[in-house]
C-alpha cells in the first residue's frame, strides 16, 4: 500500500472521492509555489499535482502553456519543484504527485531525479509524453523506491493496450476525459460517462480512476464522480486563478481556496 | 499512442500493396516531375579545381524542393486510411506548400500550422498556401516558430485524431514518422545511384546535404548506407557560429534529449528546456534532428558539419553565378561546404550535392543581407 493508495482508500470509506489539484511549480515565481500549494489543500485538495515546467508542453492548452512560460521566465528550475515539495509536506501530510514531461528528468538523470523525489516525500510521478512501452526502466527503478507510477489513458486507447498501461500503473489510472489537450471547457465531454463507466467496469477496483482534462466547475467534479470516478482532477480552472490575480498573491490563495472547496464538495457522494 | 499503432499497421500494409506502389509511382512521375535531373557543375567544379561536381536537382521537382516527395507519399497514405482531413507543420512554408499541394490534387481538406514569427517572415508561401486552397493557422505560442507550429499540430491531433491525418514534413517525431519520411525521400538516393552509375560507370567517393530535420539528407544517404566508400557528409546550420549560441546545429553542438516523440540530438540548456534556435534559412531553423541521423553519427557512417550562415550565403552566390542555379539557403550550405570539400579531393574523385531546394523564396532575405532594397 501506497500513501496515495490509503488516501483513496480513506475517502472511499467517508464516501468521497478524491480532488487532485494541480498547479505549475514557479508561476508566478518559485518563491509563490508553497503560499498558493497551501491554499489549495486549506481548499479541501486531497492529493496535490506539482507540474514542473517544460518549455513545450505537448499536452496541454493554452492556460497552462501560459503558467509554464511565467514560470521559465522566473527562472524557475526543476531543483524548486522539489524543494517545494519538500517544503510542502513539513506542514502537510496531502500526497504530492510530480507531473512533466520526460526531457527534464532525463537531462536531471532519470535514477537520479526518482531517488530525489523519494527524499522529498514525494508519492508519484506522472509523465505525459512518457508511453507506457518505453517505461520498463523507470517503472523498475519507481518501483524500488516505493514511488508511484501514475499512467494515462485516453478515449482512443483500446482494451489491449489498457491491460499493458495498468499493468505499469500504481496510485491511480489517469484517465483523459476527451479528446485534446488540458484546458477549461464549459461542458464536460458527453462522451465521458459512459467512458468513464466503460473503464470503471474493466478496472474493477484494481486502482483508483481519476479523471482529468477539461474539468474545470463543481458540477463537473460531482458529474465524473457519480459517473463512477475516484477522483477528479483540476488545473486550467486554478491555474487561471493564479493568471488572473498574480500582482496579488494574497487574494490568489483565497480564491484558490474557496474554489477548491466547492470543486471539494462535488466529491461527496452521500 | 493508438494513432501512432494504427499508422504504423496500416503503412507496413501498404508500403507491400502493388496498387498503392503503383499510384505512388505514377504522381511522383507524372505529376511531381520525377526522375529529377543529376547535372555535371562543370564551372564550379573548374572554380573548385579538384573532384567533379555533379548535382541532384530536387529544385526541379515540383513545389521547388523535395517536400514533395513525402507529401504526396503520405497524402495517398491518408487517403488509403480513409482521412478526410490532414494537418501538417511548417517553418519556412516548403513543407506547408507541398502538403497544400499534395491534398488539392488528392482532394483532402488540408490545414497547415505556422509559427506567427514565420507567417511574417514567409508572406509568399502563406499566400502560396492559401491559393492551393490550405487553410494557415498561425501559432503564437513558446518561439512562434517550427517547433511551435509542430507542437500545436500535435494539440490538434489528439483532438481530431479519428479523422485526421498528421501529415509530418520531416524525419523527425514519433516510430513511425522518421521511417515514413525516409522512405519516400529514398528516391532521391535510388535515382542519385542509378543515374550516376550510367554516367560515372562507378559510385561517388562524396555525398553532401543540408541537415535540419533531415529529410533530404536522409533520402539522399539511405541507398548509399551499404556502400562504405561513399563518404556521407550532413551540413548542419551553423548560424552566427557554433560558440555562439545562435546556430541549429543539434548534431554538432546539442546533447542527447527526448523531445516530439523521439530520442535524439537537440539543442536544449541544462535543465532540458529546449532552446531557440537560428539560421539565416528557416528550414533549418529546429533544435532537433531526426534519430536516424544520431544513429548514423554515433556509428560515424555519416559525418556531420556545419556552415555559417556567412558562408551559405557564399555558396548561394557562387552557384547562381557560376552555374545559373539559384538554391535555396537550406541547400546552400551544402553548396558551400561541397566546394570546399571537393577542393581538397582529386579531379578524378566525385562529389554529389544534394540540392534540396530553390532559393526564390529567399531572395528577400538575400537582399536584405546585401544591402538591396526590392
Amino acid at each position: 500500500m501506497t500513501v496515495i493508495s490509503d488516501t483513496f482508500n480513506e475517502l472511499k470509506s467517508r464516501n468521497q472521492g478524491a480532488l487532485i489539484a494541480y498547479l505549475t511549480v514557479g508561476d508566478p515565481h518559485p518563491k509563490r509555489t508553497p503560499r498558493l500549494a497551501e491554499a489549495l489543500i486549506d481548499g479541501g485538495a486531497d492529493i496535490l499535482e506539482l507540474g514542473i515546467p517544460f518549455s513545450d508542453p505537448i499536452a496541454d492548452g493554452p492556460t497552462i502553456q501560459n503558467a509554464v512560460s511565467r514560470s521559465l521566465a522566473s527562472g524557475s528550475r526543476p531543483v524548486d519543484a522539489l524543494n517545494i515539495a519538500r517544503e510542502i509536506k513539513d506542514g502537510s501530510d496531502v500526497p504530492i504527485v510530480l507531473m512533466t514531461y520526460f526531457n527534464p528528468i532525463f537531462r536531471f538523470g532519470v535514477s537520479k531525479f526518482i531517488r530525489s523525489t523519494k527524499r522529498c516525500g514525494i508519492s508519484g510521478i506522472i509523465v505525459p509524453d512518457l508511453p507506457v512501452e518505453e517505461s520498463v526502466e523507470y517503472k523498475k527503478e519507481c518501483a524500488a523506491e516505493g514511488i508511484d507510477t501514475i499512467f494515462l489513458a485516453s478515449p482512443s486507447t483500446d482494451t489491449t493496450r489498457l491491460k499493458r498501461i495498468l499493468a505499469q500503473t500504481s496510485g491511480y489510472l489517469y484517465l483523459i476525459s476527451l479528446y485534446g489537450v488540458t484546458g477549461i471547457r464549459t461542458q464536460i465531454a458527453e462522451s465521458a460517462t459512459a467512458m468513464i463507466k466503460k473503464y470503471h467496469d474493466i478496472i474493477a477496483g484494481s486502482i483508483p480512476l481519476a479523471v482529468g482534462f477539461g474539468i474545470s466547475k463543481p458540477e463537473h467534479v460531482k458529474h465524473v464522480i457519480q459517473a463512477g470516478a475516484d477522483g477528479a482532477i483540476i488545473g486550467s480552472a486554478f491555474v487561471k486563478i493564479i493568471d488572473d490575480n498574480r500582482g496579488n498573491i494574497p487574494l490568489a490563495a483565497k480564491k484558490l481556496k474557496s474554489l477548491a472547496q466547492a470543486m471539494k464538495k462535488g466529491t461527496v457522494t452521500k | 499512442m493508438h494513432a501512432l499503432i494504427d499508422l504504423e499497421r496500416e503503412y507496413a500494409r501498404l508500403k507491400e500493396d502493388k496498387d498503392f506502389q503503383s499510384q505512388l509511382e505514377h504522381l511522383l512521375e507524372d505529376f511531381a516531375g520525377r526522375p529529377t535531373p543529376l547535372y555535371y557543375a562543370p564551372n564550379l567544379t573548374r572554380k573548385c579545381g579538384g573532384a567533379k561536381i555533379y548535382i541532384k536537382r530536387e529544385d526541379l521537382a515540383h513545389g521547388g524542393a523535395h517536400k514533395i516527395n513525402n507529401t504526396i507519399g503520405q497524402a495517398l497514405l491518408a487517403k488509403k486510411m480513409g482521412k478526410k482531413r490532414v494537418i501538417a507543420e511548417t517553418g519556412a512554408g516548403q513543407h506547408g506548400v507541398a502538403s497544400a499541394i499534395a491534398c488539392a490534387a488528392l482532394e483532402l481538406s488540408c490545414e497547415v500550422y505556422m509559427g506567427s514569427e514565420d507567417v511574417e517572415r514567409q508572406k509568399l508561401n502563406v499566400f502560396r498556401m492559401n491559393l492551393l486552397g490550405t487553410q494557415v493557422h498561425p501559432v503564437g505560442s513558446g518561439s512562434r516558430t517550427l517547433k511551435d507550429a509542430i507542437n500545436e499540430a500535435f494539440r490538434d491531433w489528439v483532438t481530431n485524431v479519428e479523422n485526421t491525418y498528421y501529415l509530418m514534413g520531416s524525419v523527425v517525431g514519433p516510430h513511425p514518422y522518421p521511417t515514413i519520411v525516409r522512405d519516400f525521400q529514398s528516391v532521391i538516393g535510388r535515382e542519385t545511384r542509378e543515374q550516376i552509375i550510367q554516367k560515372e560507370g562507378r559510385l561517388p567517393d562524396a555525398i553532401v546535404a543540408c541537415v535540419g530535420g533531415g529529410s533530404n539528407s536522409i533520402g539522399a544517404f539511405y541507398p548509399f548506407l551499404g556502400n562504405e566508400e561513399v563518404a556521407l557528409y550532413g551540413v548542419e546550420a551553423g548560424g552566427l557560429g557554433l560558440t555562439s549560441g545562435k546556430h541549429a546545429a543539434s548534431l554538432c553542438a546539442g546533447d542527447e534529449g527526448v523531445f516530439h516523440g523521439m530520442l535524439t540530438y537537440i539543442l536544449q540548456d541544462k535543465d532540458g528546456q529546449i532552446k531557440s534556435t537560428h539560421s539565416i534559412s528557416a528550414g533549418l531553423d529546429y533544435p532537433g534532428v531526426g534519430p536516424e541521423h544520431a544513429y548514423l553519427k554515433s556509428t560515424q557512417r555519416a559525418q556531420y558539419v556545419a556552415v555559417t550562415d556567412e558562408q551559405a550565403l557564399e555558396g548561394f552566390m557562387e552557384l547562381s553565378k557560376s552555374e545559373g542555379i539559384i538554391p535555396a539557403l537550406e541547400s546552400a550550405h551544402a553548396v558551400y561546404y561541397a566546394m570546399a570539400l571537393s577542393s581538397k579531393m582529386t579531379r578524378d574523385q566525385i562529389v554529389v550535392i544534394n540540392l534540396s531546394g530553390r532559393g526564390d523564396k529567399d531572395v528577400n532575405v538575400v537582399a536584405e543581407k546585401l544591402g538591396t532594397r526590392l
